[in-house]
């Protein structure tokens, strides 16, 4: 039953990388996949590649490539120019049969995590959903993800089923440095579905305009403010001091659902993730629910009058004190440091 | 037509915590509540009961305790309440869990149309968001997750034309029908039992399928039918961090030494 077990095993190789498209443009996820998918790969000694799904999306191999994929598998036709569970499922199945990767990596965005269910499904192997750390034990991938809402950490292993299947959270893994001068194979794929079998059409796709344009996830520097903040006129103060941090305001859940700042804003479990450089949380207690979404930051400030407030366990720094005197010497003292530095 | 609600039953996830010394979930004492999500797609089909008059039914599977949750759908106005519970159940990952639930729709389709399966976009608990995609694909049913709105249902010509809510996007995409679909919060406001519903929920009946009734092979379910398992699990680990000055009573200080601080670690680019 072991040699069995074994045999069944080693007909699968290799590291692959879901590549998530909309409109010819590549989800940001996906290069950081490749970077982890490198290492991942060279632990096994095996090959890196993508997959790139879409129609006219041939430029996206080359940037797969430039991002360290050594062989791209591409699908290219009408019927899968938007996203739809159906064919993208059929198409992606049917290049796994017929290649037996060893690992599937996919982002565990709206997209990745619709399309990984299916999957996964067919080929009746496991996925482990919105891992934060992957690594390989004994020819295993090991696969550490948050789980009760950020309360714990579990590591899951699916050790004897092929391929094994991960989403993984946006903004964790580091983007890797894009190298033009790297090759790769491109390898063309039929894709095995009609446009008339597919049940679903996309009618319409709307931009969210809906609040505002800012992306806190691909910002340098939040500063977020939460119920502490007592009141929608006063995120004025957050916004003078993004400014002269060049960077963006972003908000708690409380905060949020108070009306005071657009839902795009929110960070944490039900919001967005954020890694930027410095986190800025100010009067946000730090409910389990809310560090799962900044925890990653690199540096850490929290502005609390309540010595108490849990965002201090993850703080690398912390103010304890009321923010509406600390934000504005804050904002004052920056100014300054900026004028001189301007003026030297 | 029978329009179905997914709940299942989860532990405050703000309750939960690890025994440094086991390493394993405290699980005594701590609430369990209907998955918040859940309770979304609870609030649609019974929308949907009352707008288009389909037949609602509620499906969980998990242990004998999760009849609370299921007795609470019957409250709220479901017509049926279906418990999924067999030992051969326990220690389920996504992939069995889908395959029980699936079941059980199939089941209640041999006698009435099904058209509509909703279920939370995922759990506070496993998080993982993929009972749905796998109980649509299975029965293959049209998929359609992150719904923050339905904009038409047309029973006559069996579609649905729903919102789903994507990172800076919105589709407006139109399916055939059966449907499955995970919903997300904005979709709608639940609703409360009245008293007299809830006096008469006490006695109505939550029915118990086993097994016996589902007749599904016993290495696909339950812990024999998870290729994932829990090989650890542990605590967040956290770094110490500094408190600067004595922000209470010199505010203007420790917003400087702050700033000393960044401007020694190179953290700022002004
Ligand atoms: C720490 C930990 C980590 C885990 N990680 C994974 C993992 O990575 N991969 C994996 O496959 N499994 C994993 N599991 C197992 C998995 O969480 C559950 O056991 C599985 O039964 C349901 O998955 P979910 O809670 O993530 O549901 P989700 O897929 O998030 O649920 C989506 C929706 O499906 C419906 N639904 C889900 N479960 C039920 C139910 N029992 N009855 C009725 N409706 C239901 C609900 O409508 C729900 O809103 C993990 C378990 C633990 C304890
Ligand atoms: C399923 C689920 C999902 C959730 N998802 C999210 C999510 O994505 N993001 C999120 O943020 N939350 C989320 N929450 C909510 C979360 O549990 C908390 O309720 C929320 O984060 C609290 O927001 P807060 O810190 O702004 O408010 P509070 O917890 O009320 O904290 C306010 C803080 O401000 C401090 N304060 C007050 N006045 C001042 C002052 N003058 N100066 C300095 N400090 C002051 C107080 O000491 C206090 O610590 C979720 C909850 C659930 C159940």
């Amino acid at each position: 039953e072991e040699a069995a077990l074994r045999e069944k095993l080693a007909a699968y190789r290799g590291v692959w990388v879901f590549i998530e498209q909309t409109e010819g443009e590549a989800a940001k996820v996906s290069w950081e996949l490749l970077g982890k998918g490198k290492e991942l790969a060279a632990a096994r000694n095996c090959p890196l590649s993508a997959v790139v799904m879409g129609d006219q999306v041939e430029h996206l191999c080359r940037q797969a490539m430039g991002y360290g994929a050594e062989t791209v598998y591409l699908m290219d036709a009408p019927v899968l120019r938007h996203y739809r569970t159906e064919a993208y499922q059929k198409s992606l199945c049917a290049l796994v049969e017929k290649y037996k990767p060893e690992v599937i990596l996919m982002g565990a965005t709206g997209l990745g995590r619709d399309l990984a269910g299916v999957v996964a499904t067919v080929l009746a192997t496991g996925l482990t959903a919105d891992c934060t750390g992957l690594s390989i034990d004994k020819g295993n991938l090991m696969q550490t993800r948050p789980a009760f809402g950020g309360n714990i950490m579990a590591t899951i292993v699916c050790d004897k089923f092929r391929p094994q299947m991960s989403t993984v959270r946006p903004h964790v893994m580091p983007m890797p440095e894009f190298d033009a001068s790297l090759k790769g194979e491109i390898v063309r794929e039929p894709v095995p579905v009609a446009e008339d079998e597919v049940q679903v059409k996309v009618l319409d796709i709307l931009m969210d305009k809906g609040g505002s344009k800012v992306d806190i996830a691909g910002a340098e520097f939040i500063i977020s403010g939460g119920r502490g903040m007592m009141a929608k006129e006063n995120f004025g103060l957050l916004e003078e001091l993004a400014e002269v941090l060049g960077g963006v305001v972003g908000a708690s859940r409380s905060a949020v659902d108070a009306g005071w700042m657009p839902q795009d804003r929110q960070v944490g479990q039900t919001g967005k993730t954020v890694r930027p450089k410095v986190y800025i949380a100010c009067g946000i207690s730090g409910a389990i629910q809310h560090l799962v979404g900044m925890q990653d930051s690199d540096v850490v400030i929290a502005i609390n009058r309540d010595p108490e407030a849990p965002i201090f366990e993850v703080a690398s720094y912390g103010i304890v004190g009321d923010l509406f005197q600390v934000i504005p010497s804050l904002t004052a003292k920056l100014k300054a440091l900026k004028g001189a530095r301007s003026g030297a | 037509m029978l329009v179905i609600a997914c709940l299942k039953q989860v532990p405050d996830t703000t309750q939960v915590q690890i025994d440094p010394v086991t390493n394993t979930l405290v699980r005594d004492g701590i609430p369990f509540i209907v998955n918040p999500y859940d309770t979304h797609a609870l609030e649609e089909t019974l929308r949907l009961k009352y707008s288009h008059g389909l037949k609602s039914v509620a499906l969980s599977m998990g242990p004998p305790n999760a009849e609370a949750t299921l007795r609470k759908a019957l409250a709220l106005g479901v017509d049926r309440s279906i418990l999924l519970s067999d030992r051969a159940y326990g220690g389920a990952d996504t992939l069995s869990t889908s395959n029980v639930l699936a079941a059980a729709i199939r089941k209640l389709g041999e006698s009435e149309e099904v058209g509509l399966v909703f279920c939370g976009k995922q759990t506070i608990d496993g998080d993982t968001a993929q009972v749905g995609p796998g109980i649509a694909v299975r029965l293959g049913f049209s998929q359609l997750t992150l719904v923050d709105r339905i904009e038409k249902l047309d029973l006559d010509a069996k579609t649905i034309t729903v919102r789903r809510k994507l990172e800076g996007r919105y589709e407006i995409v139109e399916a055939r029908l059966p449907a499955m679909i995970t919903v997300v919060r904005e979709l709608n406001r639940p609703r409360y039992p009245t008293v007299p519903m809830r006096l008469a929920s006490a006695k109505a009946e939550v029915e118990s399928w086993s097994n016996e009734q589902l007749q599904l092979d016993v290495n696909s379910v339950g812990l024999k039918g998870s290729p994932t398992w829990v090989s650890r699990i542990f605590s967040p680990e956290r770094q110490e961090g500094e408190i600067i000055g004595d922000g209470m009573n010199d505010p203007v200080a420790a917003a400087r030494l702050l700033l000393d601080r960044l401007v020694q670690g190179d953290m700022l680019s002004v």
